[in-house]
């Protein structure tokens, strides 16, 4: 057992899941353009909740913060975004890529601007006043979830909301018996992207150094002559842009959004944030990942078992490591 | 002047008083230790220094400035390192990346890091290594090179010699003198053979009170009032 478990830690370790996963839904499916379908679906779901997931797992890991309530940026991110590219409808319609791109740019800072202002009013009026009561704090980011989505519900309705895409979006990629969705593509790209910006100031920046060190131990931070309440405020708002561009990225992939998306959501991401491991960007990429498969696959070969399988994954995860895939805090 | 006074600090954690009255100076230079039984409030002490307990009512006061309100991190700034009995290292980071956070500017002063390796030559051995993989010995090393990896003027050191083996608290020993010799260490300990040793001034704390202060010659000479205070025998 232990040369087996010594072997799987020098080939990569927990890193190997994903791998692993889709080689045996490869013997599973049997037909390779099915599995090449599902894989990508898979892994562009996932790396859409990893956008969503990764600002929670830091929040909850330097803060030590349970908040329900960030499923409202992401309701509001999708809203935001859908009501920029409605208003910009005419340049998605037009051919022109420039234009198209211009209009997906705008949608996009407009759900990270207001991710990063709803962040800061959110963490300085809701969040500071329940530092270190866990059961106020669910308590009080619960309801701020409800009242974001009736608020939504107010300014925007109940109908379903439709989400226009730029046009070089649309169709797929067609390469053999194979079919790749564009934004699909687009969504993995970009998801991908942000987790080398993520683990670059995480790993390289004296920011970055400081969060880690803030996951571990807060109180030392301090004693080194850190203000870690200002760098709360910082990541708090990170976390709160990233679940808005992820709700966004999600709006252009549903294309018809309801007030509920948000906490629709919410499972999967603490999920992922549980599954990855508090406070690390590289578990939150690794949980979102397997996530993302994990549904994909079980939706293709057991359609009944679609919603029980990340709540499974999660389950046999825990049992095996009861921290997650890859804690920040050893 | 004295470096660092305590007036009459009383500390309150939830509902209960842990310090009750405790005042004492501290001079500048060398090692000044603070002793006591278990459970006395010696650690309570350096919290209440460090801004992470705030004492109602009494008074801190560092270089004649009263810090006993101030932000845990503008105290730090002032001048002040912590070590604390858990070492508090970050086991994620790296030995160097521990010895960088501890820094103002974020870069280490390539003489004052000879210094620190000549100190602790194993920080040297291991300075790409994550610390957590480090041993017990070695973790202390590191909480205590990452105090004095920018000079000091106070360095707060809680019971450093706890579980370490003898040749490391030798070892601890001689690093501490050397370092006492720039800046003034409060030592909190209960290996009283260890404290003798670097010990210049002291004072004993007994249920959240000082109970008595000196030097520590004079301490070490008097087994009654050893037995007396601390029920030890050495």
């Amino acid at each position: 057992m232990d040369a087996i478990s010594n072997t799987f830690e020098r080939l990569g370790g927990v890193n190997l899941l994903p791998i692993l996963l889709a080689a045996v839904a490869f013997v599973l499916i049997g037909a390779p353009s099915s599995w090449v379908t599902l894989t990508v679906a898979g892994l562009a779901m996932g790396m859409m909740v990893f956008l969503m997931a990764s600002g929670l797992s830091l929040v909850f890991g330097l803060m030590d913060v349970l908040n329900f309530g960030h499923s409202a940026f992401v309701s509001f991110g999708a809203f935001v975004a859908a009501t920029v590219l409605a208003g910009l409808s005419g340049w998605l319609a037009s051919d022109s890529v420039a234009l198209g791109s211009l209009a997906l740019i705008l949608a996009f800072t407009a759900a990270i601007l207001f991710g990063l202002v709803a962040g800061w009013f959110f963490e300085t009026v809701i969040i500071r006043p329940v530092y270190r009561d866990h059961l106020r704090q669910i308590l009080i980011t619960m309801g701020a979830m409800i009242v974001a989505e009736q608020t939504i519900l107010a300014f925007w309705g109940g109908t379903p909301f439709s989400v226009p895409r730029p046009s070089f979006l649309e169709g797929a990629w067609i390469i053999g018996d194979v079919s790749i969705e564009i934004y699909r593509g687009f969504a993995f790209v970009l998801g991908l992207i942000v987790f080398v910006g993520l683990y670059f100031v995480l790993n390289r920046t004296r920011i970055g150094l400081l969060v880690r060190a803030g996951v571990e131990d807060r109180e030392m931070v301090e004693a080194l002559g850190f203000r870690i309440d200002r760098l709360f405020i910082g990541v708090f708002m990170l976390g709160s842009a990233l679940a808005a561009l992820g709700g966004a990225m999600w709006a252009g992939y549903e294309t018809l959004i309801t007030p509920a998306l948000g906490a629709e959501l919410m499972i999967i991401v603490f999920i992922v944030v549980i599954i990855g491991g508090l406070g690390s960007i590289e578990g939150t990429l690794l949980g979102a990942l397997l996530v993302g498969l994990m549904s994909n696959y079980l939706g293709f070969l057991a359609p009944k078992m679609a919603l029980a399988s990340n709540m499974i994954l999660m389950v046999a995860i825990l049992l095996w490591r009861p921290n997650g895939l890859r804690p920040a805090v050893k | 002047m004295s470096l660092l006074s305590l007036k009459s600090v009383r500390t309150d954690i939830g509902q209960y008083a842990v310090l009750h009255d405790v005042s004492f100076e501290v001079p500048e230079g060398g090692v000044f230790v603070l002793l006591g039984r278990n459970g006395a409030g010696k650690t309570t002490t350096l919290r209440s220094i460090m801004g992470l307990w705030t004492p109602s009512p009494g008074s801190i006061t560092f270089r004649g400035q009263d810090i006993t309100a101030m932000h845990t991190a503008d105290i730090a700034r002032l001048g002040i390192a912590y070590v604390p009995e858990n070492m508090g290292i970050f086991g994620t980071l790296t030995v160097d990346e521990n010895l960088v956070l501890a820094t103002a500017t974020g870069r280490i002063d390539p003489d004052r890091l000879k210094w620190v390796h000549g100190l602790f030559p194993a920080l040297e051995t291991f300075r790409d290594k994550q610390a957590w993989s480090l041993s017990g010995g070695q973790k202390q090393m590191l909480s205590v090179a990452r105090a004095i990896i920018e000079p000091r003027d106070l360095i707060l050191i809680d019971e450093p010699t706890k579980g370490l083996a003898p040749s490391i608290v030798d070892a601890m020993a001689e690093a501490f003198r050397e370092i006492a010799e720039t800046s003034t260490i409060l030592l909190v300990e209960q290996n009283f053979g260890f404290a003798k040793k670097l010990g210049r001034d002291m004072a004993v704390i007994d249920d959240g009170r000082v109970v008595h202060a000196g030097s520590m010659a004079e301490f070490a000479a008097d087994r009654a009032l050893q037995d007396r205070l601390l029920s030890l025998s050495m």
